[in-house]
Order: C-alpha cells, then sequence, then structure tokens
C-alpha cells in the first residue's frame, strides 16, 4: 500500500522491497539478466524507486497479474503513463489498452481475422517466401542478420497479408519502434521518439482507412466487420492500427532472436538441421529465450492482495515477462536455448485475455523461416560486432553480421 | 485422483492421473505428451491441443462454445464430430476414465 510522504512522494509500504534497479536503462538493456534475478530474489513483489511502480519478476506472480485483468486493468494504459492521469499521446488503442466488456467484442474481430484457418491460407505464401529469401541470403553468403533477414523477411510477407500498398512500408518500422517506447518512462527514448512521430503517424492513419487496403488482407478482413455490424466504422481503423503497430517490430526482433540464437549455440542448429520439424519450436524456444517484448504494465482498479502485500487501487504493476521467462522457479536451466524444451506457458505472447492476438502470424513466420534455414544452411558465424538496439519495451539487435555456409 | 486415457493413432494406450479442475490439456502437459503441443497454454487461441473424443464420453461433455467452434475449424488434423480442444475439457469425478484420441498432428 502506498503512503504520502511529507515531501508529498509517494513511498511504498516498508515491507515491499524498494530497488534501485531502472528497468529502461541503457546499461538494464545491455545486460537485463543480473538484474532479473535480483528483482525475483528480492521478493514476489518489488518497488521500483526510480518510476515509482510496483514490479513482479517472478513467473507465477506475472502469470496471475496477466489472468487478472479486472484487478490489474489495461484501459489506463499498458505503458507508465496512466491515462487517468494523463493525455495518451496517440488515440487509446480499442483492444490492447481496453478491458471487458468493450475489449470482448473488438479482441473476437482480430481474433477471427487471424484464427488457425486464416494461417492455412497463408502457410504456402510464407514457405516460398521463406525459401526463396534464404537462396537469396545463401548467395551473398555474408550479410546484416537484422536488416536484411529479421527485418527483410516479416516485410516481405507481413504488410502484404495486409493488404498495404507497396509505397510508405519504410514507415512500419519506425512507427513499431515508437510505440513500444512510448510505453516506457518519459526518458530520452520515449521523448525522442515521439518528437520524431509525426510523419509515421500520419502514415499510419492513412494506410488504416478502408479505401488503402487491399481486399483479401487482413486490413480488408477488418473493415469487413463493420458491414456485419460487429464493429463501427470509426473502430475499424483503430484495429487495423493495431496490426500496424504490433505485427511488424514484433517478429523482427522474435526472428532476429531466433538467429542470434543459432548462430551463439550451434549444437542447437545441429539439432535443427537434423530435425527440420523443431523449427516452430525452435522460434518458440527464442521468444522464451530473449522475450522480444520484455515488459507491460497493468493498473489495479481496488485494493488488493499481490505476492502477499496489500497494494492500493490506482497502483501501476511493471510486468517482467523476459525475467518470468527465465525464472529457475518455473524453468529448469532456464538460461539455456533448447529447441527441444517444452515452451509452452512461456509468457513471452503474455497470457489471459491480452494474449497476443497475432502469436500464429508470428509463429508461422518463424516456423517458415527456420524450417527453410534447417534445410538449407549448414552453418552461421558471428562475423563482426554485435549492436544492441534500444527500445524502452522490445529486446533486440541493430546489427548482427553473420557468414552463412549451405547444406 | 482422476484418469484419462489417451490413445495414439497407432493404438498406444497412455494412461494418466488429472486433478478435477484442470484442464485435460493441462493434465497432459504435465505428463508429457508431446501430441498435445498446446502452443499458445490454454487460452483457447492456437488449435494445438485437438482431441478426438471417445464415443462413450461426447454426451458428458458441455456443448461447444462459439470460440472452440471456430478454432476446431482450424486444427491442422481433420476435425470430426467427435473434435475438441482438450484446453476446454474441464476435469471433474464424472469424467473420470474419459478416452481422447490423439490426432495424427496438431501444426
Amino acid at each position: 500500500m502506498s503512503v504520502l510522504t511529507e515531501s508529498g512522494l509517494r513511498a511504498a509500504d516498508a515491507s515491499v522491497p524498494g530497488l534501485d534497479v531502472d528497468p529502461f536503462a541503457i546499461e538494464f538493456f545491455d545486460d537485463p539478466y543480473p538484474a532479473h534475478a535480483r528483482l525475483r530474489d528480492a521478493g514476489p513483489l518489488v518497488y521500483l524507486d526510480k518510476w515509482s511502480v510496483y514490479g513482479v519478476a517472478r513467473y507465477a506472480e506475472v502469470h496471475a497479474v496477466l489472468n487478472d485483468p479486472m484487478t490489474f486493468c489495461s484501459s489506463r494504459g499498458v505503458g507508465l503513463s496512466d491515462f487517468a492521469k494523463e493525455e495518451p499521446w496517440r488515440p487509446q488503442s480499442i483492444i490492447l489498452e481496453a478491458d471487458p466488456p468493450a475489449h470482448t467484442r473488438a479482441r473476437a474481430v482480430l481474433s477471427h481475422v487471424l484464427s488457425p484457418t486464416a494461417m492455412k491460407h497463408l502457410r504456402d505464401r510464407f514457405a516460398a517466401a521463406a525459401a526463396a529469401k534464404v537462396d537469396e541470403l545463401l548467395a551473398r553468403k555474408s550479410f546484416d542478420a537484422i536488416a536484411d533477414l529479421a527485418e527483410a523477411y516479416p516485410m516481405s510477407v507481413f504488410p502484404d497479408a495486409l493488404g498495404l500498398k507497396a509505397e510508405g512500408r519504410e514507415h512500419l518500422l519506425p512507427y513499431a519502434g515508437l510505440v513500444f517506447n512510448a510505453f516506457g518512462p518519459p526518458n530520452q527514448l520515449r521523448q525522442d521518439a515521439i518528437e520524431r512521430s509525426a510523419p509515421h503517424q500520419a502514415y499510419v492513419a492513412e494506410q488504416c482507412q478502408r479505401e488503402n487496403l487491399a481486399p483479401g488482407g487482413f486490413g480488408a478482413c477488418i473493415h469487413a466487420r463493420v458491414d456485419s455490424g460487429d464493429i463501427t466504422a470509426e473502430e475499424a481503423p483503430l484495429l487495423v492500427r493495431s496490426l500496424l503497430s504490433a505485427g511488424i517490430d514484433t517478429t523482427v526482433n522474435g526472428l532476429g532472436a531466433a538467429i542470434y540464437c543459432l548462430a551463439r549455440f550451434p549444437e542447437q542448429l545441429a539439432r535443427l538441421r537434423r530435425d527440420p520439424s523443431l523449427a516452430r519450436n525452435a522460434f518458440e524456444e527464442a521468444v522464451r529465450f530473449e522475450s522480444p517484448v520484455q515488459t507491460f504494465f497493468r493498473t489495479t482498479t481496488r485494493e488488493v492482495e499481490l505476492g502477499g502485500h496489500r497494494i492500493g487501487e490506482g497502483e501501476k504493476v511493471l510486468m517482467f515477462l523476459g525475467s518470468a521467462n527465465r525464472d529457475p522457479r518455473r524453468w529448469d536451466n532456464p538460461d539455456d536455448y533448447d529447441i527441444t524444451r517444452r515452451a509452452s506457458g512461456h509468457v513471452g505472447f503474455g497470457s489471459g485475455i491480452h494474449m497476443c492476438v497475432g502469436q500464429l502470424v508470428a509463429r508461422l513466420e518463424g516456423e517458415t523461416f527456420l524450417s527453410a534455414l534447417a534445410r538449407k544452411v549448414a552453418s552461421i558465424d558471428i562475423t563482426g560486432p554485435v549492436k544492441r538496439r534500444y527500445n524502452n519495451t522490445l529486446r533486440g539487435l541493430e546489427n548482427l553480421p553473420i557468414t552463412i555456409t549451405a547444406a | 485422483m482422476l484418469n484419462i486415457n489417451f490413445i495414439h493413432p497407432d493404438g498406444r494406450h497412455e494412461r494418466i492421473d488429472a486433478r478435477a479442475g484442470e484442464s485435460a490439456m493441462m493434465a497432459a502437459t504435465r505428463h508429457g505428451i508431446a501430441a498435445i503441443v498446446a502452443e499458445c497454454g490454454g487460452n483457447a487461441m492456437c488449435a494445438t491441443c485437438h482431441v478426438y473424443v471417445g464415443d462413450d464420453w461426447l454426451g458428458r461433455l458441455p456443448a461447444i462454445g462459439d470460440e472452440e467452434d471456430a478454432l476446431l475449424d482450424g486444427t491442422a488434423a481433420e476435425r470430426l464430430t467427435n473434435s475438441r480442444l482438450s484446453c476446454r475439457i474441464r476435469i471433474a469425478a464424472d469424467l473420470d476414465g474419459l478416452v481422447l484420441h490423439l490426432p495424427e498432428r496438431q501444426i
């Protein structure tokens, strides 16, 4: 429970361990794992003095918060900013930043558009594009696995699946980077991103309109639900926007994570080559291991007990998804990348009613690419400096120079 | 302790114990039944915990909801009249001995 101190600042109940960890600092991004362990070991609930928020870093509490959306709500924002006190930087999302019952209706539309049935129609196209991309990269031999692979492959399939026009797609990655930086605190990363946001926001707003989305794509399918009365004409562009916000950079970082894992752990690449049917799980395990989406916030709607402490209404709680995915209380050898591990249950895609609605698209992209790689590539070697990309929410690389050889 | 009988496509039987209140998917995952993939971890999103329910048991399960119905249309193995998602089957005393046939594939 929070109390007001004489200075008017809020301080946590003294029994909740307070830590000086800043999970949005460059040093933290460079190596979050020692800090994750400190957060987990300090207790099931911690208080982050730097930003005056509660935090959960163990699997059990992260999973519990994700699965109690009425107590730990999303409608007050899933970043640090509390929408009850501060105007959102962009019009509020009607799915990510919403609670039931409003959320339920919007969610049903996207679930349907991105369903297992919808994926069946995309599989062959994605697999052919993946095989072509691997062939192209084998011809080049040496390249940057981020720009030329992790970005290039999703960019070659997802915008088309959505039905976007060819022009202006260069705004997609900067827009997504902006969205995920904006969930963070008002640090330099967030401020810089928002300052430069205008052209990207203008592009996205335009592409979300019905007339700009090709027939048969995800975007057109969302707009079609206006005709059946499931959503309003005002809501449809906002749901398309969700796919533009969350559908690209996440898979870029997921695929980047998988390639970085296979490059660092050649024995896992060897296993994948022996059994290419492990491709889908190799991707899933990379999502657990690197957790491309590291954190999300929730806001309490009432006084509640969490990790043995009472916390008040209107408190922000930061969930460390990446830490939960490596919590030794939940996982055997959590710091090993093991493509045969049963990774199901990880929270890299979240859990509960807000669990990533595009997870099947992400898995399809990951599986098709790694499957082509397993069949065609014999080795992956890191050949230059690996550079991290800094983002308040996303974990991934800026550069990963590699050389690959043909099988 | 209650029991669930999983029958593999090759006819092999695997009898596992299950706790009242958990889903058949959860029980299968705890026992390492690899044919129940359950990628989404029980959030009714992926249709990779597909099972064919044994004849005698179908009528004892609650009706299929809209969400499950839509997901079953996307299963990797053919949807049959006795197809269900095991994450939607809640184990209770009256399901002790439940028979679930595993499909050839989940993805």
